[in-house]
């Protein structure tokens, strides 16, 4: 069973006006559940436009999006919301904590339209930073963090609603080399845990990593 | 869930709040402010009103006027049986009472003579507000001076503190001989006539018949006098609430700006919590707590503000204007009336427009496509 499946997907931004612009000209693609996929490709080649797609984030102008095998392109945006939200769990380039407020509280934050009690709430996101060795920061604000630790901060931030798909734009963007590695090395725990990961970064260290299982590489909104 | 949901929401709303503090305490402030002073204005004439009333009532039912060229004159005694003679009216008695006026205190007070046997002669009993001005106690000698400008003493037999201050604080109570000698009344007149009726719903025409045979009196019923305080009272807190809609206009106009503009910070952390997995009814639900938290707490401090000024503290910020002329501010203390009519009013036009103001921008803000947030 695929995960995900992509059919003749197409994106066109500002559609009518003199400045349309086409990201995405009919992608076909499926991805596999269990799997690291890495999305490479110099930017302006329509990796994260396919990433908010493949995301529920964003709607292709034409095309079909499979979910489980179950067809999700047309389905109203609470739908598409609550599926975004327990299926998928976003890591973004610049991180986008939200500043002001403590690393659990940011951590918590996707949960709390779930409805979920707070107490168990707080329990489960104080498990997920332990296992990224932040525990320690729990009550630190967001701003007073490292590059490494809002990025696992992030990280965290993703993974509490136990998504089954991790997707991260660029996530080594704004990391060095040595965080970059680290950031691989919990994508490789987390496969491990069986999490279906998507990566869209045009970093060597990412799609030469033992950690991915398939690269696909895009060029002017078509895979190659 | 549903209560977890909005729990959650309420918390991430109050830690929101508290990371931009000094914009939220500044807000608070200023709408604090207008409450209490809308709330301090309408408590305080709600509540001398009622007090006026409360005055009123034991006020009597009927008093008759001498009229002389469009004013009230000395009224002879004679009256009283004139008046006797109509059936239905009854404890017609002629009343003594006038205004002096105090250099020393520079004030002026009211004078009246209570009934036969309360005061003996060269004795008087005043109220809290003279004996504060002229620092009297019980046994000291107040200083008249007569309207032949012979200067005598009264002895102070009483102080009193009755029920309301309101009416009470400037006055003395005299002696009929002693009165008459102050002002140089002859005797067989007094300032006017007041009868009770047996039964209420003879007033109008026991006045009436008053009117026929003494043309030439004013009749003044206690439901009048009551009218007039009402209205006196009215006017002048409708006086003061034209001098605050100024401040109303410039708080709507202000927290229209702060409430319904996102700055750019708050319209990313929209963006991020849609990204994230908000729907577009949490970001609103969570902008409507916004607005309840700071209206709605605003809104009973400065409630809660004004019950102290008004009733704890004699409202020192309104006395000169709603007390009126008299130079003897009664240092009293209102007996809490509260209307809660006209809370909810207040709480009407103040927290519900505030609340729409936040929530419709934001609904605007939260609208915008998730995916905006990957692209910036």
């Amino acid at each position: 069973m695929n995960m995900i499946q992509l059919l003749n997907i197409r994106k066109v931004f500002n559609m009518g006006r003199p400045n349309e612009f086409t990201a995405i000209h009919g992608v076909s693609l499926s991805i596999h559940p269990h799997q690291v996929t890495a999305l490479k490709g110099p930017s302006g080649s329509g990796k994260t436009t396919l990433l908010s797609i493949l995301g529920c984030m964003a709607r292709p102008t034409s095309g079909r999006i499979m979910l489980f095998d179950r067809e999700i392109t047309s389905l109203p945006e609470r739908f598409l919301t609550e599926i975004r939200r327990k299926t998928f769990g976003f890591v973004f380039q610049q991180f986008h904590l939200i500043k002001g407020i403590t690393v659990l509280e940011n951590v918590m934050l996707p949960a709390y339209p779930g409805g979920e009690g707070y107490g168990a709430l707080r329990k489960r996101a104080m498990e997920i930073l332990d296992l990224l060795s932040l525990s320690k920061k729990a009550s630190s604000r967001v701003e007073w963090l490292s590059g490494g630790e809002a990025q696992r901060t992030a990280i965290a931030r993703a993974l509490i609603n136990r998504p089954s798909v991790m997707i991260a734009d660029e996530p080594t963007g704004h990391l060095d080399s040595r965080l970059s590695q680290e950031f691989m090395q919990i994508m490789g725990r987390l496969k491990q845990d069986r999490k279906t990961i998507l990566i869209a970064s045009h970093d060597p260290i990412v799609h030469e990593s033992e950690t991915v299982d398939r690269v696909i590489e895009m060029r002017d909104g078509r895979i190659i | 869930m549903w209560i977890e949901k909005q729990g959650n929401i309420i918390d991430f709303t109050l830690s929101s709040l508290l990371r931009r503090k000094r914009k939220n305490l500044a807000l608070i402030s200023v709408y604090m402010l207008v409450i209490f002073f809308f709330a301090s204005v309408m408590f305080f004439t709600h509540a001398i009103k009622k007090e006026a009333s409360i005055i009123l009532k034991e006020a009597p039912e009927m008093v008759v006027q001498k009229m002389a060229g469009g004013r009230h004159e000395l009224i002879p005694l004679g009256y009283i049986e004139q008046i006797k003679e109509i059936r239905g009216a009854h404890s017609v008695k002629g009343r003594l009472w006038g205004y002096y006026y105090d250099p020393v205190a520079g004030a002026n007070f009211t004078l009246m003579v209570p009934g036969e046997g309360e005061v003996e002669q060269g004795g008087i009993a005043v109220g809290k507000g003279v004996s504060r001005v002229r620092f009297l106690d019980e046994e000291d000698e107040m200083e008249f001076m007569a309207s032949d400008g012979e200067v005598f003493g009264l002895k102070v037999k009483q102080i009193f503190s009755p029920e309301s201050e309101l009416v009470s604080s400037d006055l003395i109570l005299i002696s009929e001989e002693d009165f008459r000698k102050l002002f140089g009344m002859v005797k067989g007149v007094a300032t006017d006539i007041v009868l009770s009726v047996r039964n209420p719903k003879e007033l109008s025409t026991i006045a009436l018949k008053i009117a026929e045979r003494l043309p030439d009196t004013r009749i003044i019923l206690r439901e009048e006098m009551l009218r007039t305080y009402e209205m006196v009272f009215n006017w002048r807190g409708g006086m003061m609430l034209v001098v605050l809609s100024g401040t109303l206009l410039a708080f709507i106009i202000f927290s229209w700006d702060r409430a319904s503009g996102l700055s750019a910070e708050e319209r990313r952390e929209i963006g991020i919590l849609k990204a994230i997995g908000w729907e577009t009814s949490d970001v609103i639900l969570m902008k409507f707590w916004e607005g309840t938290v700071i209206s709605v707490s605003s809104f009973f401090v400065g409630v809660f503000l004004a019950y102290l000024h008004v009733f704890f503290l004699s409202s020192p910020l309104f006395e000169p204007a709603l007390k009126g002329w008299a130079i003897l501010y009664p240092k009293f203390k209102l007996i809490p009336f509260i209307d809660f009519y006209q809370i909810a009013t207040l709480f009407f036009f103040t927290v519900v427009p505030y609340t729409g103001a936040t929530i419709i921008p934001s609904w605007r803000a939260a609208t915008i496509d998730p995916d905006s947030v990957m692209r910036t």
